[in-house]
């Protein structure tokens, strides 16, 4: 049975019509609801190229069911900026941290997720916390210098 | 196919009574398969709002971990002071996404013979409680987990914890993988020695059908800590070589796509040895 459900994504309540049983989060957000900067690669979890914020926590949204998150809070690359770019995707603007971009939305939403989590990050643990998010072009480098930068401003440019 | 996101284990269990539903924790084992062309056929019951089981609790000297703990909560304290081996289990399983995601139960459920918590639980003599909404059984690991990918669990059964005894002693969990994030173990070892029980346990991961205890090894281990009047000694280099040697016998690798039967048998050796020596070390400066 196809059951329309509603997803509240980046502060809005969205229909979801006509659904595919048991279909995942990343599916509902691209196909369904067009919200394609969240990306798709490997739909098994490894890439990280499709992750999203449920609640606040990072999560892949390939691995979400979507129909049993109707009443958790989605948040999507396309939701970060308060006015729609964030300190974050600036940063890699100015870093250098783009090449081809394909990984790069997973990659802010991790990004956005680690500094909320450990505003004292190191590089190790800015390592550690990148684990989920594969990135072939940039060798990481300018990523976690990006990343690094936006942890300093925030505390006021103490290092 | 329906997705009920009930708010109380009571409403849980009720879903899954008529033996029709499947549970759902953190998606990381099942929608693999669902993505990989394995459609969902039957309802899904979400463990995501059961927040009795979503909990841990420390209880004097055993910490009971709901079954829907995810990694992310097991990695951190108390468990990472109280059951070490399984706080780095926690901590080495896949990526922060997965680890908020993935959980305990879900591990247990899906008896891949590459579990990380699993070798772990085991060695510790971990109890898995399983309720219905009908009955509550308390399992040892090889009680429930019986083959690979095969568990003794009921359809309308959830693991709703697992009970985790808190050890004095030395413990430790090690992995090996072709690299340091986001792998699934080649082998693993749990090596956990109890000084109140005067006991040393190993726990094998990615190495037999399911996670194996080691009792030879066990047993020499045993007589290498402590002395027949129980009084405390240090492992000799020889003592450890040779206990090494008889996880080594203990295995039942296989080869495979990860690995070989000889670097896995060899890789167990290895880190059991090394986990010898590191708890000769901190127990002896204790
Ligand atoms: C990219 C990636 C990396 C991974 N890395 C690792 C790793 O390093 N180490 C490792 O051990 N695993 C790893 N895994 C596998 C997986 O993340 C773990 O096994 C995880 O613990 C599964 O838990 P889950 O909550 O996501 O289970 P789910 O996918 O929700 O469920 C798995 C199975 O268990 C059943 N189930 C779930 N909860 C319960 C319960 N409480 N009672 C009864 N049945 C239940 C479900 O019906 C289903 O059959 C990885 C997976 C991915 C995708
Ligand atoms: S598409 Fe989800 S992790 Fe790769
Ligand atoms: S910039 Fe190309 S994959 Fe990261």
């Amino acid at each position: 049975m196809r059951k329309p459900y509603q997803l509240h994504v980046n502060g809005q309540t969205l229909d979801v019509l006509d659904p595919v049983p048991g279909e995942s989060l990343m599916t509902v957000l691209r196909e369904r609801l067009g919200l394609r900067g969240t990306k798709t690669a490997c739909s098994e979890g490894e890439c990280g190229s499709c992750s999203v914020l449920v609640d606040g926590e990072l999560m892949c949204s390939c691995l979400v069911m979507a129909a049993a998150v109707t009443d958790r809070a989605i948040t999507t690359v396309e939701g970060l900026g308060d006015d729609g770019i964030s300190d974050i995707q600036r940063a890699f603007v100015e870093c250098g941290a783009v090449q081809c971009g394909f990984c790069t939305p997973g990659l802010i939403v991790a990004a956005h997720a680690l500094l909320d989590r450990h505003p004292d990050a190191t590089t190790d643990t800015v390592r550690e916390e990148l684990a989920g998010n594969l990135c072939r072009c940039t060798g990481y480098g300018r990523i976690i210098d990006a990343i690094h930068s936006v942890a300093i401003a925030r505390r006021g440019g103490r290092p | 196919m329906l997705v009920s996101s009930p708010r109380s284990l009571e409403e849980a269990l009720a879903a899954l009574g008529d033996g029709s539903c499947r549970p759902l924790a953190g998606g990381t084992d099942l929608m693999v398969a669902v993505n990989h062309g394995h459609p969902m056929t039957s309802d899904v019951v979400s463990l995501d709002r059961v927040d009795e089981i979503r909990g841990l609790t420390l209880d004097g000297d055993v910490v009971r971990i709901g079954g829907a703990a995810t990694w992310t909560l097991i990695a951190d304290e108390p468990v990472r002071s109280t059951v070490p081996a399984l706080a780095q289990a926690a901590r080495t399983v896949g990526s922060p996404q997965i680890r908020n995601a993935g959980t305990i139960g879900g591990n247990i459920a899906t008896a891949s013979p590459a579990g990380d918590s699993l070798g772990v639980l085991a060695a510790l003599d971990a109890t898995v409680e399983v309720r219905s909404a009908s009955r509550t059984r308390l399992m040892a690991i090889p009680d429930v987990i019986i083959g690979p990918k095969v568990t003794s669990l009921e359809a309308d059964e959830l693991i709703v914890a697992v009970h985790v005894p808190v050890v004095r002693g030395w413990q430790s969990y090690a992995k090996v993988g072709v690299r340091n994030a986001m792998v699934i173990a080649t082998v693993g070892v749990a090596t956990v020695v109890n000084e109140e029980a005067r006991s040393v346990s190993f726990g094998l991961t990615s190495v037999g059908p399911t996670p194996l205890r080691c009792p030879d090894a066990e047993v020499a281990a045993c007589e290498a800590f402590w002395t027949l009047d129980g009084t405390p000694r240090t492992p000799t280099a020889r003592d450890i070589g040779h206990i090494a040697e008889l996880v080594m016998e203990g295995a039942q690798p296989i080869d495979d796509h990860r690995s070989s039967v000889e670097y896995r048998r060899h890789s167990v050796g290895v880190l059991a040895a090394r986990h010898l020596r590191t708890a000769a070390r901190t127990l002896r400066e204790q």
